[in-house]
């Protein structure tokens, strides 16, 4: 509680939490929020030429290139984001976090072999990875969680992995074993809680990296399927309109870049509280 | 130090060998057919199974692989299924634009990062901070396509200040450039900011100052080149990440690069040039990690080579 | 009294706008012209060459034996100055043109025209259009790789080719046009082995002048080209990688002379309120049908009732509006501007309430859920939803599959794969002016195999045996019945409805005041996009 109220002194953090619950709550209640239909395609939602319409009293942020209502469309997309951002972010961090620990309390070969893959995984250009993933496995939404986590694993592996190594050195750790506690007790009794922090600011800037790798992979046509909508494919899909119809780019580039704005921001401001060591660092 | 380099370029070709053989292994298990693709649409089943033949495709997948090896090892990286040139060839013509944009965007992603890294620490807890903080905060929270297609709207289709895109002189690499530059600065500014706060609390600097050195004096000689330290092991980890924005950002410009090159191939499964991207890719990844490593070797003595 | 002063006044006016037309339009040698595309040309070798930007750029370096009148579809001799065909259809004699010359200035002769057939259909080639040439004699030998030389090709003497085929086929002469079957010297083809396709040398209008991969292409114009005066262009660069909308807006700027990949929707809906604009475009039609293949071997849609029920379901005119109406809705496989083409064919018209009647007779009354492939570049999944979601309106279910092109084209050709393909992006673009064109690998027994293109896996044997026929019907003078006989074809096929057939693209493209030259011209029907050889600048 402490911890929340710390975090909301900061305009910023307060901002960004604000911001971040709309969007759940635009995801959780969206049949109930959004105004029609995400895959309804109006027979009146285009022109007669088949121009989608500017933002009007109807659709109140326009049309896109089918005739749909692009609010629904970015109401129902913030599903399809925090979906992706959660269960995705999640299975990186349980990876990481396991290959972490691992591989800084067990070290040995184990360990060795262990960061070696997290090396390799790094030399790995992310993008061209995560596409060559996504064109084998057919994407669909839990497909393209899995394509991303598998790809964001890393970065948290490495954090964790170096965090261990310093608490495991750590006098009290070098005490209980003398007095004879197994590993898994220190594992447990004094790994993982003191890890805890760490993850969990690794967790919430993951969400962000999450959310940008989704919207990248759909606006290369290679994310979420059609016609569930996601803020990167509303963009791939108008993305011929972009110097006519700026707003069909707009709406959804301003939803993704304040999402994940938030969910740095908020990540940085956990960092700051949870760990004072390091301060206004990265 | 020597046995230290021979330990990292050790690794480092281990690595590759990886990188290559997961990448070589993703392709072959992708669905589609090279071969229907090559015989085009009136070939009889016959001219698809002489030509999978001729690639080598009805191979089991670690001959295909081990061919591969054997090839890469003389220098050789196949020939496009699509362009069917040397790979080599295709890829020699890309890196140059390529590299010009590298060079250009990692630049950019420098001095933008510790210029307001480096202000923001000076004028610390200002609104200027806190307005240069949240400019660094966007950057690295926006998708590289949503800031290109913008930065492409309003630089060149509305204000007409730079063409709309293509290859030739520094009017076409000014956007894309500073496209990379923008959005890859964020993580520097905040490094170069916190680290030079922490120098400056340090006493050497106080005793600077004491000795009656001028603030900017005391700034460019003696904070500066201390708090770029952190910074230089983060070009070598940032090359990797810098290469995915590389190929939205060529892909929106229209900028001939390898991202470029790599993005048409992925569509038309041209497998030898995916490979030969994404391994040459790697190369510059782990070159760059080690070069970046090495380089904190050099100025900053009191790593311990053994150790690390 | 009446009728005839019209018709004097119609014709005066016809010579008064010919006349004017002539006044202005002569065409005028020299300039130089810049011609942009977004994809990359992959090779100018015309035994591999298949894309969009490299057709006609093949067409303008190489020649053939064969080509059309220029923006037409009319054949006319190439370099075979004339040609006979033997009574019973089986062999063409071609006499060639003398003291053509290659780009490298040695004389074409009738050896390099056997040589050139024989390096398309060697295996070793690589090429895709090998395929067309099957019914030459000795096809099966050079294509297996038992033999390198056609025993059905010979040369009498130098300018003399004759040309055995293993049956009759009304359309070799468009065969013979084909780029798969341009001349190509052999000493080059050597030189360079495989990168031929990087340093082409032909007999054609232009030449190769330089090539910066990935960027920029220059051809010059072929001082020694066999018809006088033509090409009227000194120089064309094609500049790569340019996104449509950039290359229009380049154009509008009078950066670009021709925007290759023609208008993109966005672009089109504003430039036609432009009437400046309107000035500069021109509208063609092609030789192409977008289509929705049905697997008639996938349950449930093995049901004919099924497959006539989702003819019935979807809207083609709400289709074309989404696609800013570039094209125009269809009910059968070939194209208006195909020989065969019925224009009184009704088809299965847009009909909800006989759509889900016939489900219901079916047996799906309900409904069933299945899947639709669709190519991932802009705007197929936009057609796919479209699609969905008219099928969603009689119950059907479609999950969309948007996959890269290769993957699309990987699961067409697997039996079991994929119940419905949204052809768009590999659509049907005629290879040449001819039914026979549309029917083989896309409807025929031929193409249903796997790795095949028929995707409906649609097999009808006593359609294939007439389609035979018609190919036998050699006569200038059968042109019409056999004609006649195709429509029947493809419109009986559509009995069995193994496709619905939505559109007809039209194409829009756009140059620069400055260029002259027929509108037709710029979106020729078969060297596609542009025809580069009798365009001119103003």
């Amino acid at each position: 509680m402490n911890l929340l109220m710390a975090l909301l002194k900061r305009k910023s953090v307060a901002a960004s939490l604000l911001f971040i619950l709309i969007v759940v709550v635009a995801a959780v209640f969206a049949p109930w929020l959004a105004p029609h239909d995400p895959t309804r395609q109006f027979f009146d939602g285009l022109t007669l030429e088949g121009a989608p319409l500017p933002p009007n009293a109807d659709f109140y942020f326009g049309t896109d290139l089918l005739g749909r209502d692009l609010l629904s469309r970015i109401i129902y997309g913030a599903r399809t984001s925090l979906i992706i951002g959660v269960v995705s972010n999640g299975i990186a961090v349980i990876i990481g976090t396991l290959v972490g620990v691992t591989a800084g309390f067990v070290r040995g070969w184990t360990g060795s072999i262990l960061m070696r893959l997290t090396d390799l995984m790094m030399s790995f250009p992310a993008l061209l990875l995560a596409i060559a993933l996504a064109a084998i496995l057919r994407p669909s939404l839990w497909i393209v969680a899995l394509v991303i986590a598998m790809v964001n694993w890393v970065q948290i592996a490495r954090v964790i992995y170096s965090e261990t190594i310093s608490i495991a050195a750590k006098d009290f750790v070098a005490v209980e074993r003398t007095i004879g506690a197994s590993s898994l007790r220190i594992l447990f009794s004094h790994l993982l809680p003191h890890l805890l922090p760490t993850i969990l600011v690794w967790a919430t800037l993951g969400i962000s990296t999450t959310v940008l790798l989704e919207a990248t992979l759909s606006f290369l046509g290679v994310g979420v399927q059609p016609p569930m909508p996601s803020w990167g494919n509303i963009i791939f899909e108008s993305q011929t309109y972009f110097t006519s119809a700026m707003w069909l780019v707009l709406f959804p580039g301003i939803a993704i870049v304040a999402l994940s704005l938030s969910f740095n921001l908020v990540g940085d401001a956990l960092r700051d509280e949870l760990d004072p060591t390091l301060k206004g660092r990265l | 130090m020597a046995w230290y380099i021979a330990k990292r370029l050790f690794y480092a070709a281990l690595i590759l060998l990886g990188v290559s053989f997961i990448t070589y292994l993703l392709l072959f298990l992708i669905p589609a057919d090279p071969a229907r693709q090559i015989a085009g649409r009136s070939a009889t089943p016959e001219v698809v199974a002489n030509i999978r033949h001729q690639l080598g495709l009805d191979l089991p997948f670690y001959e295909q692989y081990l061919r591969y090896l054997w090839q890469l090892l003389h220098g050789d990286l196949g020939r496009s299924y699509v362009q069917r040139s040397q790979v080599s060839d295709l890829m020699a013509a890309r890196i140059g634009p390529t590299l010009q944009l590298m060079a250009a965007g990692i630049g950019l992603e420098l001095l933008i990062g510790i210029s307001l890294g480096l202000v923001a620490a000076i004028k610390r807890n200002s609104g200027l901070d806190r307005a240069l903080m949240a400019f660094s905060f966007i950057g690295v929270s926006s998708p590289h396509f949503i800031a290109a297609m913008l930065a492409l709207y309003f630089f060149a289709v509305k204000l007409g200040w730079f063409p709309l895109g293509g290859y030739g002189g520094i009017e076409h690499l000014m956007l894309p450039a500073i496209t990379l530059g923008v959005l890859g600065s964020g993580w520097y500014s905040r490094m170069v900011r916190s680290s030079m706060i922490e120098v400056l609390h340090q006493d050497f600097i106080r005793t600077a100052r004491a000795k009656g050195l001028t603030r900017v004096r005391v700034l460019l000689r003696h904070v500066l080149p201390n708090a770029i330290i952190p910074v230089i092991p983060m070009i070598g980890i940032d090359i990797g990440i810098f290469m995915s924005g590389l190929v939205v950002v060529e892909s929106v410009f229209g900028w001939p690069g390898l991202g470029q090159l790599a993005w048409q191939a992925i569509q038309q499964v041209d497998i030898p040039i995916i490979v030969g991207v994404t391994t040459l890719s790697a190369v510059a990844i782990v070159l760059g990690n080690l070069v970046a490593d090495l380089a904190v070797l050099l100025v900053d003595p009191r790593i311990d080579v053994k150790n690390s | 009294m009446h009728k005839v002063l019209k018709g004097f006044a119609l014709t005066a006016m016809a010579v008064a706008i010919s006349g004017a037309v002539q006044a202005q339009e002569t065409p005028k040698p020299g300039g130089e012209v810049i011609v942009t595309y977004q994809n990359d040309v992959a090779t100018l070798d015309p035994a591999i060459g298949y894309d969009w930007q490299n057709w006609s750029m093949i067409k303008s370096l190489f020649d053939g034996l064969m080509d059309y009148e220029p923006g037409t579809t009319n054949l006319v001799p190439d370099l075979a100055e004339r040609y006979e065909i033997s009574d019973d259809g089986m062999t063409y004699t071609f006499h060639l043109r003398e003291g053509v010359t290659f780009h490298n200035d040695r004389e074409m002769t009738a050896a390099d025209v056997k040589y050139s057939l024989e390096r398309t259909i060697n295996p070793q080639t690589q090429s895709p259009g090998a395929g067309f040439f099957s019914s030459i004699v000795g096809f099966d030998a050079v294509s297996s790789g038992d033999a390198t030389t056609l025993s059905g090709v010979t040369t009498p003497d130098d300018y003399t080719v004759e040309i055995t085929l293993s049956a009759p086929d009304a359309t070799f002469l468009h065969l013979m046009a084909l780029n798969f079957a341009s001349v190509v010297p052999k000493e080059a083809v050597e030189e360079w082995g495989r990168d031929f396709g990087k340093h082409p040398v032909g007999t054609g209008a232009f030449k190769l002048d330089d090539w910066a991969l990935g960027q920029r292409l220059t051809f010059v114009k072929n001082e020694d080209y066999y018809r006088d005066g033509i090409p009227y262009i000194d120089q064309i660069d094609f500049e790569i990688g340019q996104e449509p909308n950039v290359a229009l807006l380049r154009l509008q700027r009078g950066e670009v002379d021709i925007a290759g990949d023609g208008i993109p929707p966005a672009q089109f809906l504003q430039s036609q309120q432009d009437p400046e604009f309107q000035k500069l475009m021109v509208i063609g039609d092609q030789l192409h049908t977008g289509y929705m293949t049905l697997s008639v071997t996938i349950p449930p849609l093995d049901n004919l009732k099924v497959r006539q029920a989702i003819n019935m379901a979807i809207n083609k005119e709400r289709i074309v509006r989404v696609i800013n109406g570039r094209a125009a809705p269809t009910n059968q496989p070939l194209p208006p501007a195909m020989p065969g083409y019925d224009s009184d064919y009704e088809g299965l018209s847009y009909d909800v309430e006989q759509a889900r009647a016939l489900l219901e007779e079916a047996g799906y009354g309900d409904g069933f859920e299945t899947e639709l492939y669709v190519m991932n570049t802009d705007p197929q999944p936009r057609i796919a939803q479209a699609i969905q979601q008219d099928l969603s309106q009689i119950g059907i279910q479609a999950e969309i599959k948007s996959l890269a092109q290769a993957n699309v084209i990987a699961a067409g050709g697997e039996q079991s794969q994929a119940p419905m393909i949204w052809s768009g992006g590999m659509a049907w673009i005629a290879d040449f002016p001819d039914p026979s064109n549309f029917w083989g690998p896309i409807l025929g027994c031929e193409g249903a195999v796997p790795g095949g293109w028929n995707w409906a896996w649609y097999c009808n044997e006593e359609l294939d045996a007439r389609a035979e026929e018609a190919n036998a019907m050699v006569e200038p003078d059968q042109r019409e019945e056999r004609a006649r006989i195709w429509g029947e074809i493809f419109t009986t096929a559509m009995d069995d409805a193994p496709w619905v057939p939505i559109f007809n693209e039209k194409r829009f493209t756009v140059h620069s005041a400055r260029m002259g030259g027929d509108d037709a011209l710029y979106v020729d029907p078969v060297h596609v996009p542009v025809n580069y050889d009798y365009i001119w600048v103003k």
